[in-house]
């Protein structure tokens, strides 16, 4: 934006020095991209923000931000990380085992390239269709719960269970964090060289001893950045979770999707606030992923 | 060796079954409309609703103008970044990347707070709402589409192209729709499938702009009321995304798929 100011201003009094006007040239082509991205990714972040710390006037105030740590929109928040948490943990735990499998446990390739075709599909078939897919088998009267009660006398939902509630969203939610764990991990499990297992053998170390000392703390950047990212991408999952509950359970998206809805805070700015919210979790998060991202990079060079 | 390779086995079947299990249910839940007898007939009213086929083409619409809309902003502007400034290439990759921040449901309710009134008041008309939903596609496919056209470029020495097809006296026009652009096929292709994929069946943003004038939410309101039809379709577009998905693959390179965020 400056640029244009100088092109203005210099214009009237002095000629610009050329080094300036390349620097314009350059950055006028990608102006239309700019300019998109100002309107429709720039603008629309910017003005919740700004109205996250306005009044119903307009005026600054802090309350909004004060008004985030009442008990019922912490515990959105609260419900909301510890699902993430929970889908990244243990997506993050089963999606290494499966890439570990498919990656160093001597199955065929072709096994290999078909399931990571399919995490390719499977980390992409989220929302609504998910959601109705796992009501339709273990719903109350899924056909798994109905199976299961009539022929082995087990009822899910006497015992507890339910698909609706904290870990049957965990159970759903897996479903793309688990592939999408298998695609980001895998080039690291790759990364992981022959020779570093060879010199570890050679100089007498177990297995345990291997992955103690070489390959958990090789891998470790690598895995915790994945279990990051995983907490990122559930912790903004709108359509799978309100599909699922039909909007009963308290995560932050569902409440920000009822504020969309028919202001049910009855303060305009405080859902403002409440969105912006989610985008100071979501730039921790993907800070951390990044950087994780990059330090484990460093290993991966062949 | 040997117990190593059972493990494999074990976690390759766990993981088959939990991927498989609710599909082969919710098939085989769409075959009982009829109590006594499998039957098509949940498929067979599904593709005789006047709204499925009026959502499906409006989705599909709808992704066409956002691929064109994306390529056309992003192959300039990397080409150019390539070019001209290499310099503000971290700034490019930076704002392509923020689509990951910032959620699906916290972009369309900062589009409504802005674009509902004001200078720009798009969603008045239905024109500008469309719009406004293909803007936000758009920005959704940016991560994506930015980092399929920058490998893609990289993968081609642009300048000496660039500088070759000058030589020979080509202009501007030339250069970008007969020499960059055919480079970049592979990388256009696959970027062109998963935008597919991801605005066919995307909910929360459509939801909130058009409602179920798209697919996406059409698909939620015919599972609140009709079980049957609903898992129909829910088999109808799990076939879509593994029809482009796998048209993904059938180009080559699976380069974009790898990382977060569809329509969660």
């Amino acid at each position: 934006m400056s640029n244009n100011s100088d092109v203005v201003a210099s214009g009237e009094y002095h000629p610009k020095p050329p080094f300036r006007r390349k620097l314009s040239f350059a950055w006028a082509g990608v102006l239309p991209f700019l300019i998109f991205a100002f309107l429709f990714l720039g603008l629309p972040s910017f003005t919740l923000f700004i109205g996250g710390f306005q009044d119903s006037e307009g005026h600054f105030t802090l309350a909004n931000i004060y008004g985030l740590f009442t008990p019922s929109i912490l515990s959105a928040y609260w419900v909301t990380i510890r699902i993430s948490f929970a889908t990244a943990l243990i997506g993050g735990l089963f999606g290494f085992f499966l890439a570990y499998a498919l990656v160093l446990g001597g199955v065929p390739s072709w096994v290999r390239s078909a399931l990571m075709t399919f995490s390719g599909v499977a980390s992409n078939f989220a929302g609504v269709p998910l959601a109705q897919a796992f009501i339709f088998t273990l719903g109350r009267v899924g056909i798994l719960t109905v199976f299961l009660r009539e022929l082995l006398n087990i009822d899910l939902y006497e015992q507890g269970f339910s698909l609706y509630s904290f870990w049957g969203l965990t159970i759903t939610y897996l479903y793309f964090q688990l592939p999408l764990m298998v695609l980001v991990i895998t080039p690291a499990l790759e990364g992981l060289k022959k020779e570093w297992r060879e010199a570890a053998e050679i100089l007498g170390a177990t297995p345990g001893q291997y992955w103690w000392h070489v390959g958990i703390p090789v891998l470790m950047p690598s895995l915790l950045g994945s279990m990051i990212l995983l907490f990122g991408n559930s912790f903004g999952a709108y359509a799978t979770a309100l599909s699922l509950t039909g909007g009963l359970i308290n995560l932050v998206t569902i409440l920000i999707g009822s504020q969309i809805r028919g202001d049910v805070l009855h303060n305009p700015n405080l859902g403002y606030a409440l969105a912006f919210g989610m985008v100071v979790v979501m730039a921790v998060t993907m800070s951390a992923y990044y950087l994780l991202r990059r330090r484990s990079e460093r290993w991966l060079r062949k | 060796m040997k117990k190593n390779l059972i493990w494999s086995w074990f976690w390759i079947i766990l993981s088959l079954l939990y991927f498989f299990v609710p599909l082969i249910l919710t098939f085989v839940f769409s075959l009982q409309t009829l109590k006594d007898q499998f039957s098509f007939i949940s498929y067979q009213r599904v593709f005789e609703d006047r709204g499925f086929i009026r959502s499906l083409i409006f989705s599909t619409e709808i992704g066409i103008v956002t691929i064109f809309l994306s390529l056309a902003l992003m192959i300039p502007t990397v080409y150019w970044v390539r070019l001209k400034a290499p310099r503000i290439r971290p700034v490019i990759e930076f704002i392509s990347l923020l689509p990951f921040v910032i959620p699906a449901i916290v972009l369309v309710f900062g589009l409504i707070r802005v674009f509902s009134g004001g200078l720009l008041p798009l969603t008045n008309t239905h024109l500008g709402t469309n719009f406004l939903l293909v803007a936000a596609y758009v920005v959704i496919g940016f991560p994506y589409l930015y980092r399929s056209i920058d490998a893609g470029m990289g993968a081609i020495d642009v300048v000496t192209l660039t500088e070759a097809a000058q030589s020979l006296g080509a202009n501007w026009f030339t250069i970008m729709f007969r020499v960059i652009i055919p480079n970049l096929r592979a990388a256009i292709f696959s970027a062109t499938f998963l935008t597919l994929a991801i605005v066919m069946g995307e909910f929360t943003v459509a939801t909130f702009l058009v409602g179920l004038k798209s697919f996406g939410p059409y698909l939620w309101q015919v599972n609140q009321n009709r079980a049957y039809e609903g898992s129909a379709l829910v088999i109808v577009s799990f076939l879509i995304t593994w029809a482009f998905m796998g048209l993904i693959v059938l180009v080559g390179r699976g380069a974009g798929a790898s990382d977060a965020a569809g329509p969660r």
